[in-house]
């Protein structure tokens, strides 16, 4: 097996060397019966790297990769152009086979880039800290709501409608545990009157922007509301190119930014590994869940970097811990350092930009088709469409024709004639004619 | 050099070059690059060509942003020689043994990382629709099949995002069984205290209270104190095995039978799989749930940190509880059932651990290992780690101290510090000695029930000449703390990128992010 390095002779020294003359005198401990023989084991044997590449990259064939159709999925996960450095860099053994930077000495190369990581979430999103990421943003949200029931001592959470239902959902089943989860209803395109279910029982009101449908939230009247009744506003971002072009949620006021990477540096995947910010006010560092980098000096005086406040953390704390969370989303916070430091300030910017004039674009000429209604009237990069027929089946009407035409709102719990549509940068005018003429024929 | 509002150096520079006696002028050593931050390399320059798209009439409401974000520009070569330099500022498996116990940095074929960027799996939309994604939902199955054939378990939960949120999701199975028999009362789970920290924090995540069961004196958690605790009120006990000492617990199908007889589940922490992964059953055990570290036993990188994944398999008692989403097959092929109301006949799941369907990046490259590997070759691996480690506890234990004797042990050699004792060595000093031998440190202060612990979990990756020299390091280290030659631990790292870290001023003041030179002077 050519991932084993050691030979028959090599496990018959080592043997000898223990003072055993059979493997299985090793495992003296495993109850009688229980070391199953090989045959138990319903499944191939040993196979080449042809094999096993010619037998994964048949089942990669039967899918439709977004880069190789015209694209119009969002809701929670994008598309984006990557540049080639990321990976390249990604790939690094010493980025790739390292472990968490428990040794702080060996281990500067993780420390630092985590550390740039989260001041590029800081100030992104408008914040003053920023852990150094946890799994993705729907488990970013969930942390967020609990971080809330610890910082207010109340146990109830306000969920916008247009929160993301897979999020909504996680939320629920985690911090429902320890209190209500009031979910607000939903008109697709407009915004609901949150304020008005703001109590005094009420810890964190949590909105996203842009919402599931695409429509851009103002924030700060919710902010003062929740803030008025002793509330914590939570912000949600799922599409983080926005804030190249949108104001901040922290300007707006949020106590806490949970958002999801992945636009970032990291591919579709189909749902995964992403990446979860995580951004808070200081006054709420104790409180923060996740991995914290922080700088100090060595013993010579030296700039460095260390895993820090970890008194926080499962390790130390045990059951008393702010999260059990473990790991971090490793390397592709790595991902996402790498590209928006090539981004850099004009480069998120014109990214921003042309993601809103793509969609702009596109909204304006699906908008003129018949049995096509756009209903969402400020949006970033994706807008929901009510269509003339079920809008599952016309995607699947699409799909065959080799066009990825959107999310199907039913997909998540929404009304049947719904369809959420995003245009990235990557998405060209030939895109859009195809999609354009694909629907008109479907809908006809 | 410039200071910043703590008072400490800004820049790298000037400290650098001393342990040699020669201060260079750079301030860099050779091939250690000293790194500045990218907020101080910055100077608008920027790494992409995108068009400039003038944006007259937006359709924002009013939600258009009004000030900079503050993003340092950087072109692609300086973007590329600054992650490179920090890069080489790490140990990895790539390059050395790496006996970090309980973590199992074992090596990551690289033929994973192709199969994980095949645009069908890589740029794969999570809610293209069904016919588009159907090598993918195979994938997922075959994946499935794999795990529930290696551990004789009915049922697996793909979505949990690594071993913590694998454990929050068995949890939360129990406690959803638990209800639908009318019996959520039960709030009791019973932890060895030799456990990961994880076990505690996640009992309590999931509305648990936390008993702890004690370990015996041989290692093995003492199973006649874990029945003396169950009750009426226990929902669970939370097992690892093999468990954090390096040992399997011989008395595993004893203290199911006990829980199951008291009317609670048994929980497996599976973070030790890969000693016994092709060899045992979990199932045959009697375990109710155990998630899977796919980035531990199947070998999808560590990654600085994460990501990782976590399915959990789980029992016929268990196995009606899995969240969402589930994967069916049918006439039509493979699909998602992503809402409660399209969950099939007698299905009652508990909820959703995450957005979408989990670590598919992470199910390709442990696929791919399984494939590679096969069921012999499993078998072959969990073989090997577990020979690795005796090898190594037999050609130690007469200069280490070893807490639980002579062994077996599985895949982890377990020493405490009364080897050192009177020396004046720490267990600390001597990982940071071992750091200037060229080695990553074991795991240090874990199992907490061993004064001092030092973990070694050497992986069946290393052939007998890499053991072989890693022994000898330790012999010589371990003769010389003994017999008063201490030079080499006192301070150590020494030719490391950096020396020992002052943490405690890390978290006394947190420096959590850089900031421009104004808003310092602002926090001053």
């Amino acid at each position: 097996m050519r991932y084993l390095p050691l030979t028959t002779d090599d496990r018959r020294a080592m043997m000898a060397k223990i003072g055993v003359s059979e493997i299985d005198a090793l495992f003296r401990d495993v109850p009688k019966g229980a070391i199953a023989p090989l045959s138990a084991f319903n499944l191939p044997d040993t196979q080449g790297e042809l094999e096993v590449d010619r037998a994964m990259s048949k089942l990669a064939a039967k899918n439709i990769a977004a880069g190789s159709a015209p694209t119009f999925c969002g809701a929670g996960a994008y598309k984006h152009h990557v540049p080639s450095a990321v990976d390249h860099l990604t790939q690094r053994s010493e980025f790739l086979t390292s472990y968490t930077p428990y040794q702080p000495e060996i281990a500067q190369g993780t420390l630092q880039y985590l550390f740039e990581f989260q001041t590029q979430v800081a100030l992104l999103t408008g914040m003053e800290v920023a852990n150094a990421s946890l799994y993705d943003g729907s488990t970013a949200t969930a942390e967020a709501v609990l971080m809330a029931q610890r910082v207010t001592k109340r146990s109830k959470a306000i969920l916008s409608g247009g929160l993301h239902p897979h999020y909504a959902e996680t939320v629920d089943t985690v911090a429902g545990l320890f209190g209500e989860m009031k979910r607000a209803p939903v008109t697709p395109g407009s915004a609901e009157d949150i304020i008005a279910l703001i109590d005094e029982d009420t810890a964190c009101v949590v909105v996203q922007s842009p919402d599931v449908y695409g429509l851009i939230r103002n924030l700060r009247p919710i902010a003062d509301a929740a803030h008025a009744k002793g509330a914590l506003l939570i912000a949600v971002v799922t599409e983080i190119v926005s804030l190249g072009l949108l104001e901040s949620p922290g300007a707006q006021g949020a106590d806490i930014v949970a958002a999801e990477g992945q636009s970032i540096g990291n591919g579709l995947n189909f749902g995964g590994p992403y990446v979860g910010l995580f951004a808070t006010r200081e006054k709420f560092l104790r409180q923060m869940p996740g991995r914290l980098t922080g700088e100090t000096v060595d013993a010579e005086g030296r700039r460095g970097f260390v895993l820090t406040l970890s008194t926080r953390e499962q390790h130390i704390r045990r059951e008393n811990a702010t999260s059990n969370i473990c790991t971090n989303s490793g390397l592709c916070t790595l991902a996402f350092t790498i590209h928006m430091t090539l981004l850099g300030e004009e480069g998120l910017s014109r990214l921003a930009r042309l993601n809103h004039a793509k969609a702009v674009a596109l909204a304006d000429r699906l908008g003129k088709l018949k049995g096509v209604e756009v209903l969402t009237p400020a949006f970033f990069n994706e807008f929901t469409v009510k269509l003339s027929k079920p809008a599952a089946a016309v995607v699947d009407a699409l799909a065959a024709k080799g066009i990825l035409a959107g999310v199907p709102a039913s997909r998540l719990g929404g009304a049947a004639d719904l369809l959420i549509v995003a245009a990235t940068e990557t998405a060209t005018d030939d895109d859009f004619a195809a999609l354009e003429a694909a629907l008109n024929r479907a809908l006809a | 050099m410039a200071m910043n509002n703590q008072g400490r150096p800004s820049d790298a520079g000037a400290g650098a070059g001393q342990t040699s006696g020669i201060v260079t002028i750079s301030g860099d050593r050779g091939l250690d690059h000293e790194e500045k931050l990218i907020f101080e390399l910055g100077h608008g320059a920027v790494g992409v060509d995108l068009p400039d798209v003038k944006i007259a009439d937006d359709r924002l409401g009013g939600m258009r942003r009004k000030g900079a974000v503050g993003l340092p520009g950087l072109s692609e070569p300086e973007t590329i020689r600054h992650y490179v330099r920090l890069s080489r500022k790490n140990y990895a498996i790539d390059s050395g043994l790496y006996p970090l116990g309980s973590c199992t940095m074992k090596h990551n074929p690289r033929l994973n990382e192709k199969m994980a960027r095949l645009p069908g799996f890589g740029d794969l939309h999570p809610l293209a629709p069904a016919s588009a994604t159907q090598g993918a939902l195979a994938m997922i199955s075959e994946l499935m099949k794999w795990l529930t054939v290696l551990t004789g378990m009915p049922a697996v939960a793909m979505s949990p995002k690594a071993g913590a949120h694998g454990e929050l999701c068995g949890l939360l199975a129990i406690r959803a069984a638990l209800e639908a028999r009318g019996e959520g009362h039960r709030k009791r789970i019973l932890v060895p205290e030799s456990a990961h920290g994880t076990n505690p924090a996640t009992a309590a995540f999931a509305g648990f209270t936390v008993d702890e069961v004690p370990a015996k004196p041989d290692g093995h958690v003492d199973a006649d104190a874990l029945e003396a605790k169950l009750g009426p009120d226990v929902a669970a006990i939370m097992l690892t095995n093999p468990n954090t000492c390096g040992l399997f617990e011989p008395r595993v199908k004893e203290m199911a039978d006990a829980v199951h007889a008291a009317g609670g589940y048994f929980y497996c922490d599976g973070a030790n799989f890969n000693a016994i992964a092709g060899k045992v059953r979990p199932g045959d055990l009697g375990i109710d749930a155990m998630h899977i570290n796919l980035h531990k036993t199947f070998s999808t990188p560590h990654g600085g940190g994460g990501p990782g994944a976590g399915p959990v398999v789980l029992s016929e008692r268990l196995a009606a509880f899995a969240p969402l989403p589930l994967l069916v097959h049918d006439a039509k092929g493979f699909r998602l059932i992503e809402t409660r109301a399209e969950a099939p006949e007698g299905a009652q799941p508990f909820g959703r651990m995450c957005a979408f369907h989990g670590q598919m990046g992470m199910f390709t490259r442990a696929l791919s290992y399984m494939l590679s590997h096969g069921r012999d070759g499993v078998r072959q691996a969990s073989e090997d780690a577990v020979l690795s480690a005796n090898y190594i506890l037999a050609s130690l234990k007469d200069v280490m101290s070893a807490p639980f004797g002579e062994g077996p042990c599985m895949h982890e050699a377990l020493f405490d510090d009364s080897f050192l004792e009177g020396s004046g060595v720490t267990t600390l000093d001597f990982a940071k000695a071992m750091i200037d031998e060229g080695y990553h440190p074991m795991t240090m202060y874990f199992p907490l029930v061993v004064h001092g612990a030092m973990l070694i979990e050497p992986t069946e990756s290393e052939s007998k000449e890499s053991l072989d020299r890693f022994i000898h390091v330790l012999r010589t280290l371990a003769l010389e703390a003994k017999t008063g030659q201490t030079a080499r631990f006192e301070g150590a790292p020494h030719f490391a990128p950096r020396r020992r870290l002052d943490e405690t001023l890390a978290a006394r003041k947190p420096i959590l992010r850089w900031k421009p030179a104004q808003l310092q002077e602002a926090a001053e």
